[in-house]
């Protein structure tokens, strides 16, 4: 609990600077304007948390993302009818793309570092081979809903944060902590410890799917859509106070994770220091942060309280 | 090759169990390295197709996950040159092979450097900013006229950035992939906010580097050979070798040992950083200029990393060598040469390439498994 505590203090913190520079943003729409842009990061760093907290890595996310939105937007190529089904199939790649992960991960002992870092070769080149070097196509308006009207997104996200709290509060969720954190003593307890890896895997399959759905509504159709997110959405992760390495740490402080990167960027935006060096300052805030949390004493945490204090 | 050094106390291997820890520093951490390692090794290298000659004259070395590369890099040589000639080209002639060496250095030395970081526990993701960095410094410095003070003035700044690194994950205690992927960020950001494109130039008496060969031997590929032997030396020959395999296999263990654990992993992340700038003087010289993007345009993060693991470097820490590594590099290399000759569609070579990465390492985590109880 005291782990995830300075993560929503520091968010807190930049909320009312944002405040404090544009006060449109204490109103509903420039509120919900600031959630709309964060809601993809938050869910890609909600899917990112599932395996981190289990021991492993996802790096694939940001070029399934990009997998995503480019095979949505050849595929539905501006007829309205397609949507539908396009809509499932990207799901469909998701959770394809989640269980490939696992089984390569659990069942072949490959590195998750080494396996997604190969998924996303793959991924990477594939939607690439596919299209012929340049994106082609058009995303539907009923696609387009869903990332660029704030009503949409702002529910979805809801939804990702109520479905990863429950999913935490679980038999499941349990099964996924003691996994990361001790994955012999975990297999002794009788956890089945391949099995809950691959969901993990699953899960985050999934919520790149869904960010993927987000960001071609917002953004539009780019091959450059999804570029550097795992990196973004790990270090949310981590900044949330969850360990790398798996077993400690609860969903909703990654999600607040991801929340504070987003507002790090709008204050740097208002503020002027947009451009390259909001990389610099980045990077020195992401380190910061980190230090900060790692030189306290490590608390023990069962997400499960950490959630229970959240969602009181 | 470093896994003769672990198998060296092989005959007391035997005895002691993982937690006994004499207060004496040398012999007792590589003792604890070996007795972790060797039983897979003997047993890999038993499982191993080689000639009974081959396996004679390595009778009692660890070289397991070293002899698969190798093998493999034969096989892809072999395949590839099948391939190649029913294309109709040629695989192995004068021009290609030094192709390979030539396009293989800079990522070599990259990749030895990452070796040490990861056999120490660590991994450094910020080495291909680093890379662009120093061309950029190289270039601008020797645009001012100075090809030493340019040399020396990249040294000082992958030093610096090493320490950082290593400061920074061991006083504050920061998982090494968060800081290094900070400190990426940080050069990142500075590169780009000052440059917008290729700047500097590198004089025709430093581009010699990049593009002279002796014999067949290009000067990068020879440049190449003397970090992999320093770094092959400093792990095998050397007490700080001994102490990297420790703190890689385990630091609490090593630091129990009386290794200061803190300052090997700083060294090693300042060794790190100067491999990576010495890449970056190397692609420098060959572009003649420095550019803000010839590292991350070509993947030295984590092309590196793949490298030192498709090398049979333990990703964790601990196992494994340089002589993996420049297997694990040679392989890209000649994989990607094959793809050249053959003119395959470049988005199809990044498919195949994350295939063989996989599938390489699937191969070596299925004989590690075997040996498991």
């Amino acid at each position: 609990m005291k782990r995830a505590l300075p993560i929503f203090a520091v968010l807190a913190a930049l909320l009312v600077a944002i405040a404090v520079a544009n006060p449109f943003f204490l109103e509903p729409a420039g509120f919900l304007a600031f959630v709309k842009r964060a809601a993809p990061l938050v869910i890609l760093a909600a899917g990112q948390y599932f395996v981190i907290i289990s021991g492993e890595f996802d790096l694939s996310v940001g070029s399934l993302v990009t997998v995503e939105v480019v095979v949505a937007a050849r595929l539905i190529d501006g007829d309205e009818a397609a949507t539908w089904p396009v809509l499932a199939l990207v799901i469909v790649i998701g959770l394809l793309v989640g269980l490939v992960n696992g089984a390569v991960t659990t069942l072949l002992r490959v590195p998750s570092f080494i396996t997604t870092l190969g998924m996303m070769l793959v991924l990477s080149g594939a939607v690439f081979l596919w299209t012929g070097g340049a994106p082609r196509g058009a995303l539907s308006q009923a696609f387009r809903v869903f990332g660029r009207d704030t009503l949409w997104s702002t529910l979805i996200l809801l939804a990702v944060g109520v479905a990863a709290v429950l999913i935490m509060r679980a038999n499941f969720g349990r099964t996924l902590v003691a996994t990361g954190d001790n994955e012999r003593a975990a297999a002794l307890s009788g956890v089945r410890v391949t099995r809950a890896r691959i969901l993990a895997f699953v899960i985050s399959g999934l919520a790149a799917a869904v960010a993927g759905i987000l960001l071609g509504g917002f953004a539009g159709v780019s091959a450059q859509v999804g570029q550097g997110l795992e990196f973004s959405a790990i270090t949310a992760v981590v900044l949330g106070g969850v360990v790398l390495g798996g077993g400690r740490g609860s969903v909703v402080a990654a999600m607040a994770g991801a929340l504070t990167l987003e507002a790090l960027f709008t204050l740097l935006n208002l503020y002027g220091i947009s451009g390259a060096l909001e990389f610099t300052v980045q990077g020195v805030i992401i380190i910061a942060a980190v230090a900060a949390g790692a030189v306290r004493l490590p608390f023990s945490l069962t997400p499960r309280k950490g959630d229970a204090h959240v969602a009181s | 090759m470093n896994d003769n050094l672990r198998d060296a106390p092989s005959p007391e291997n035997t005895a002691p169990a993982p937690g006994s820890v004499a207060p004496s520093s040398g012999s007792p951490v590589s003792r604890e390295t070996s007795a972790g390692d060797s039983g897979r090794g003997l047993s890999s290298s038993s499982a191993s197709p080689v000639s009974p000659k081959a396996r004679g004259r390595l009778a009692g070395m660890n070289l397991g996950s070293t002899q698969v590369v190798y093998l493999a890099l034969l096989a892809t040589i072999v395949v590839g040159w099948i391939l190649v000639a029913i294309d109709g080209g040629d695989l192995l002639t004068l021009e290609t092979v030094v192709g390979v060496q030539q396009r293989s250095a800079a990522l070599g030395i990259v990749a030895v450097g990452q070796t040490l970081a990861i056999l120490a526990g660590s991994l450094d993701l910020s080495v291909a900013y680093l890379i662009s960095l120093s061309s950029l410094v190289a270039a601008e410095i020797m645009a001012a006229g100075s090809v030493p003070g340019a040399v020396t003035a990249v040294i000082a700044v992958s030093v610096l950035v090493g320490l950082v690194n290593g400061v920074v994950i061991t006083k504050l205690k920061v998982h090494a992939f968060i800081a290094t992927l900070g400190v990426a960020l940080i050069i990142k950001g500075v590169v780009d906010h000052l440059y917008d494109g290729p700047a500097g130039r590198v004089p025709e008496s430093f581009q010699h580097l990049g593009y002279d060969r002796i014999g067949p031997v290009p000067v990068s590929a020879l440049l190449w050979a003397a970090v992999a032997g320093a770094a092959w030396f400093l792990l095998t020959r050397t007490r700080y070798g001994y102490r990297v395999y420790a703190v890689g296999g385990d630091p609490d263990v090593a630091r129990l040992s009386g290794v200061r654990t803190d300052r090997v992993v700083i060294v090693t992340h300042v060794l790190c950083s100067l491999c990576a700038g010495i890449a970056g003087l190397l692609l420098a010289s060959r572009l003649g200029a420095g550019a803000p993007t010839v590292g991350t345009d070509g993947g030295y993060d984590l092309e590196s990393i793949a490298a030192v693991v498709l090398g049979g470097t333990a990703l964790a820490g601990g196992r494994g060598g340089v002589a993996g590594t420049v297997g694990g590099v040679l392989l890209l290399a000649v994989l990607d040469s094959v793809f050249n000759q053959l003119e395959v569609n470049s988005f199809f070579k990044d498919v195949v390439r994350g295939v063989v990465i996989v599938v390489a390492v699937a191969v070596y985590a299925r004989r590690a498994g075997r040996k498991r109880p």
